[in-house]
């Protein structure tokens, strides 16, 4: 009834305002006249019956369709996905320990062999050690046979030097004396230059 | 011209008759201007009840253009519900995602707002919440019929509510559950007003039930059909389709937020019935 009266007065400014207007103002009165009488349809309660009916109607299968097929099938997928990602968590959750494990196992070794390392160089380091002390001797032995053998070798080369000095000596003393026109007597020749070599020694 | 516009608008007291008032003024004014003749405006037509096949009586078994998207609601919640999680995928496809979300999102809501002992009533929600979205969303579609704009298809649900609450509250409490109107927390004195005041609050649940989401639906649709009205207008036309877009980004929203609305307070009923003390 209030949109009536709204209709109402706009209609009469429409046509108080332009009075060529008035077959379009007639036509906006109208227009609100249609909707009037049109009314609610949701107030129209013969129609209500066959809504109410189909509504069932439609209700009952869609929860027939819910309760039968899709409910339980979407609980049952949720359900697995829930179950597998369980499963995957666990067994994850075992890789990783078994990672742990590994690692410490992998340490476990890189500690032993480097405990292994240190004896080995360690045993190379005496061993060497042991050797050089033995070729150390060696070469001591060596050394001091050398000396030896070399003082010997000076001492026969003194004793050849100082008897090829007398004979020398001698056979001088044998030409001075016999240069002098004297006979030469060998034996007291070298009975002197000795006893003179003995002296000067 | 502007004048007719002011008093009208000074007359109608509240928005909705300022905005009809503004309208019709609107509606005069470009039929002055262009000379178009006459703009029929019905925005209630979409919402009459017409028989599928001929004929001008609907009696109960008439197919009619309600039947039609009734049977539409099934098919879409089939879709999605069955076809859609046909594959039971682990990694679900795009349509068992929705399927999936949509079953959580109720079950959720039917767990924590209604209790864990009202996951018996599971199913009984998610078939309320999805024909209720379903139907809101295909009365978007151009064309469509909007079933949950009518009271009859609204009123039977929240009555089925109703009467399915109170059944359950006595069913599983007897007596006890009488105890919902009796405030125990109040002053002695204060309780039999309290009842009578509960005891009204509890009638008056399926028609606001009902209401809120038949009007929701019938307002919204209404007033975009008023738009579309304009829109054959070349002066307003621009203005008048913006203002549909608008609606119609709204109106998905409402969509939603009533069968929402409508189905956690059938879970905050259920709760009652089931836990009656306060």
């Amino acid at each position: 009834m209030a949109g009536d009266s709204h209709a109402t007065t706009v209609t009469e400014h429409a046509t108080d305002a332009a009075h060529g207007a008035a077959d379009a103002a007639h036509g906006a009165a109208d227009m609100a006249h249609g909707a009037e009488s049109a009314g609610m349809p949701q107030l129209d309660f013969s129609t209500f019956p066959n809504q109410i009916f189909w509504l069932i109607i439609t209700i009952l299968a869609i929860y027939f369709i819910l309760t039968k097929i899709a409910l339980p099938r979407i609980a049952g997928v949720l359900a697995e996905r829930k179950g597998t990602i369980t499963n995957d968590i666990a067994a994850a959750e075992e890789l990783k320990l078994k990672a742990v494990e590994a690692e410490k196992a992998y340490e476990k070794a890189l500690a032993e062999a480097r405990a292994e390392a240190q004896k080995i160089a360690a045993e190379t380091r005496a061993a060497i050690k042991e050797e050089l002390g033995v070729a150390t001797a060696k070469a001591d032995a060596e050394i001091s046979a050398k000396s030896a053998e070399s003082a010997a070798h000076i001492a026969e080369i003194r004793d050849s030097a100082i008897e090829a000095v007398d004979a020398v000596a001698k056979e001088a003393a044998a030409e001075i004396v016999a240069s002098l026109g004297r006979p030469v007597d060998a034996g007291a020749v070298a009975a002197a230059v000795e006893a003179q070599i003995k002296g000067d020694a | 011209m502007a004048e007719s516009k002011a008093s009208t608008a000074q007359k109608s007291g509240n928005g909705g008759k300022l905005f009809l008032g503004g309208a019709i003024g609107l509606a005069v004014l470009s039929a002055l201007f262009l000379n178009t003749g006459t703009t029929a405006i019905h925005p209630m037509d979409q919402f009459t009840v017409k028989p599928l096949f001929g004929g001008d009586h609907v009696g109960m078994l008439t197919i009619t253009n309600v039947t039609f998207w009734l049977a539409m609601s099934v098919l879409a919640i089939t879709l999605l519900l069955v076809v859609g999680t046909r594959g039971r995928a682990i990694i679900p496809s795009r349509a068992q995602s929705i399927a999936e979300l949509a079953y959580g999102f109720v079950y959720k809501m039917v767990e924590e707002v209604a209790g864990k002992d009202a996951v018996a009533f599971f199913p009984y929600i998610m078939t309320l919440f999805m024909f209720v979205a379903s139907a809101n969303m295909l009365g978007l579609l151009p064309f469509s019929f909007t079933t949950t704009s009518h009271i009859a298809v609204t009123a039977v649900l929240a009555l089925a509510v109703f009467l399915t609450v109170t059944f359950v509250g006595f069913w599983k409490n007897g007596t006890k559950f009488l105890g919902l109107f009796w405030v125990s927390s109040a002053p002695l004195p204060l309780r039999p007003v309290l009842a009578i005041i509960e005891l009204i609050s509890y009638f008056v649940r399926p028609v606001s039930h009902s209401i809120r989401l038949g009007g929701n639906m019938m307002a919204g649709h209404a007033v975009i059909k008023v738009f579309a009205g304009f829109a054959g207008l070349m002066a307003v036309a621009p203005f008048s389709i913006l203002a549909i877009t608008a609606m119609y980004g709204l109106e998905l929203l409402v969509a939603f937020v009533q069968a929402y609305v409508f189905t956690i307070l059938t879970c905050v009923y259920l709760k009652d019935a089931l836990h009656p003390s306060h």
